[in-house]
């Protein structure tokens, strides 16, 4: 497989009046060709920041500093803005979360899909016209091409969702960016958008990041899972090889915090993670989850190293293997 | 079943008139059209459906905050009318969606729950803060948040003040409305055993809106689904979750995305549009997306059929129920 895109230590920081926030601390990871990566978190634990830094749309008091960011062999701290822009919404593209509140009132749907691909590919008004009919069809609206002369208003949410994920396939990308696409939705709608993104990444060849809080959506379309907490990502993997066996106690806890339909009992407690997220301010030494950990031990104050457990399966835990252990014995 | 329900609805209907376009003529939307409830004491029911259904409108109304066109409700067996407003408050509490938005930020913590003790004039004002102190313990939150305010608060925290709030008033029912769709996990998983907890032990009656089937089995002990403004199913929560019978109910528990790797996005073939409900298609509402829809479920509406499990609105359902069990309510539907 080739890789589209390959990041290696992202960090992004929020200089604040109480100090500097490391909102993203380091962070590295790779995405293919065909392939989907699910960052998943909890609010404030940098996920979303990590999609802008990578389409450089940080807020610009924000730094992103990396050593490496590549994406289809091209150095992306190198490029400058001019070349960003040339970039975004043609061989990079992102779905972002409100469907309601991403497209400008102001235009109609068709003036607003056929932008991005006469700006960047300089194609005829009418071949433009033809790429974007093309596509709402694709994305299962019907009547497509008179919906090129309605407004955003004039459609349902998940209407919109669907001229979202058009515009950004208009340039054929290859890579598809979808910061939580159907947080917003209700779940008949959510599972038909999530087929419809899995569908087009097949038939386009696309490498997706999704990014999402939800870990239902992430089981279903991930084929790698990136778990984050406080800025880190602490544990990754295949996505089933996570589900069956998570190991760091962080991403035991969230799995024990969901309800599942034919598995919680009814009325059955939760399991809950005790205590909050540590205060991103300033620099912080050894694991960020230690304060709310059951197996933390005084070596957890100190640098913790990410181990490989298992073939596609990397723990940022002092403790992995023990923890492993205790987690193998406890299923039996 | 002799006891009264505590809470009762027959046969409500909330009809706006609305306006499409600036010259257009306004036209009637029925948000609701003939939704019949009843909840014993102590139980929770689960209000389910899409959006744009009316399950929030129904919980306006149960609330008082909006006025049914038609239909009665009753609460412990009087109807709604004679309760009057301040009554009404003390017996029945909402507790909403979004944390951020409920609260007055300007407010502290103890101001906001002491709030409802004020306006009621509840007891001896000495004896508030004891009251308030009482009921933050019982929804987890410290002593010291007493004085502080909202934005010193989490999600979390938040939405217990926002539990506390309503149940200040020893309510006896609460009307949820997305408790938890706005939290994180974690804390979705701590309000949720929270309001597990309180219902054991105040003996309190939930209706639970909510988008999120998972949550509905966990706490509702009966759901009632909901479609363009009609309750298409009904049945005992258990019973519900093993076996749905209604194809809506069945495409929704479908598009569910339970947390197991390898088995991809289900398709519930439910195609794309919920309908306008302006513009409501003929004969039962829900054929343009239903897989089984005949030529009757094109022309003719079907009538809510009742039997030992509960109710069930479709045509595939009308055989298989004796005559004598269907409701009654034939000469409203519209």
């Amino acid at each position: 497989m080739t890789t589209t895109l390959s990041v290696e230590n992202l960090r992004v920081s929020i200089p604040l009046s109480a100090g500097v926030l490391h909102a993203v601390r380091g962070i590295s990871f790779e995405v293919a060709k065909g392939e989907t990566l699910c960052l998943v978190g909890e609010s404030g634990c940098g996920k979303s920041l990590t999609s802008l830094a990578l389409m450089n749309l940080l807020p610009s008091r924000a730094k992103r500093d990396a050593d490496r960011i590549e994406f289809d062999g091209t150095d992306l701290l190198g490029v400058g803005e001019r070349g960003m822009a040339r970039m975004r919404g043609n061989s990079m593209a992102m779905i972002f979360q409100e469907p309601m509140t991403s497209l400008n009132p102001a235009y109609t749907i068709g003036n607003q899909l056929e932008e991005g691909i006469r700006l960047h590919k300089g194609v005829s008004a009418r071949e433009a016209r033809e790429r974007a009919v093309y596509l709402l069809e694709k994305v299962g609206i019907t009547a497509a091409a008179s919906r090129l002369t309605q407004y955003p208003h004039q459609l349902s949410g998940g209407l919109r969702q669907r001229v979202m994920i058009a515009m950004a396939l208009m340039c054929g990308p290859d890579l598809l960016i979808c910061d939580e696409p159907t947080t917003a939705l209700d779940v008949t709608i959510q599972a038909q958008i999530l087929h419809l993104i899995k569908d087009l990444q097949r038939e386009f060849d696309m490498a997706v990041i999704l990014i999402t809080h939800d870990l239902g959506v992430v089981a279903r379309v991930a084929d790698r899972v990136a778990v984050m907490y406080a800025g880190e990502i602490i544990e990754s993997g295949d996505v089933a090889e996570i589900f069956s066996r998570p190991t760091h106690p962080y991403t035991q806890g969230l799995l024990n915090c969901i309800p599942v339909p034919g598995k919680t009992r009814h009325g059955e407690r939760l399991g809950t993670i005790p205590g909050i997220v540590p205060s991103m301010i300033g620099e912080m030494a050894g694991c960020a989850f230690a304060n709310r950990c059951s197996y933390a031990q005084d070596i957890c104050q100190q640098h913790v190293e990410t181990h490989t457990v298992a073939p596609n399966h990397a723990v940022r835990c002092v403790r992995a293997e023990q923890v492993r252990t205790v987690a193998a014995g406890s299923l039996a | 079943m002799t006891t009264t329900p505590i809470l009762e609805a027959r046969d409500l209907h909330c009809t706006f008139q609305v306006r499409q376009g600036m010259f257009q003529p306004k036209r009637p939307l029925r948000a609701v059209n003939g939704v019949s409830l009843s909840i014993e004491r102590g139980g929770v029911l689960g209000l389910v459906g899409e959006s744009g259904c009316g399950k929030s409108t129904v919980a306006r109304m149960l609330l008082g905050l909006q006025a049914p066109t038609s239909g009665t409700l009753a609460i412990g067996g009087q109807p709604l009318e004679e309760i009057g407003r301040r009554e009404l408050a003390k017996r029945v509490q909402p507790i909403f969606q979004d944390p951020y938005s409920s609260l007055n930020p300007r407010k502290s913590i103890g101001s906001i729950i002491t709030l409802p003790l004020y306006v009621h004039k509840i007891g001896a004002p000495a004896d508030w803060r004891r009251k308030v102190e009482d009921i933050m313990d019982l929804c987890g939150l410290p002593k010291r948040a007493y004085d502080m305010y909202p934005s010193q608060l989490s999600g979390g925290q938040r939405q217990r003040v926002a539990i506390a709030r309503a149940l200040v008033m020893r309510p006896e029912i609460v009307i949820c409305d997305e408790p938890t769709s706005a939290l994180d996990v974690s804390v979705q998983a701590q309000i949720l055993n929270l309001l597990l907890d309180l219902q054991k032990e105040l003996g309190l009656t939930y209706v639970l809106i909510s988008h999120n089937l998972a949550v509905v089995e966990l706490i509702a002990s009966k759901v009632s689904v909901m479609y363009l403004g009609r309750i298409v199913e009904e049945a005992e929560g258990q019973a519900f979750f093993r076996q749905q019978r209604h194809p809506y109910s069945q495409a929704l528990l479908a598009s569910v995305l339970t947390p197991e790797a390898g088995l991809g996005v289900p398709d519930a073939q439910l195609g794309s549009a919920f309908p306008n409900p302006i513009d409501p298609p003929s004969g039962c509402t829900f054929h343009p997306r239903c897989v089984h829809a005949t030529e009757l479920c094109r022309t003719t509406a079907p009538l809510p059929a009742r039997d030992a499990d509960g109710l069930v609105e479709c045509h595939l359902f009308k055989d298989t129920v004796p005559a004598g069990y269907r409701d009654h309510d034939q000469g409203v539907r519209l």
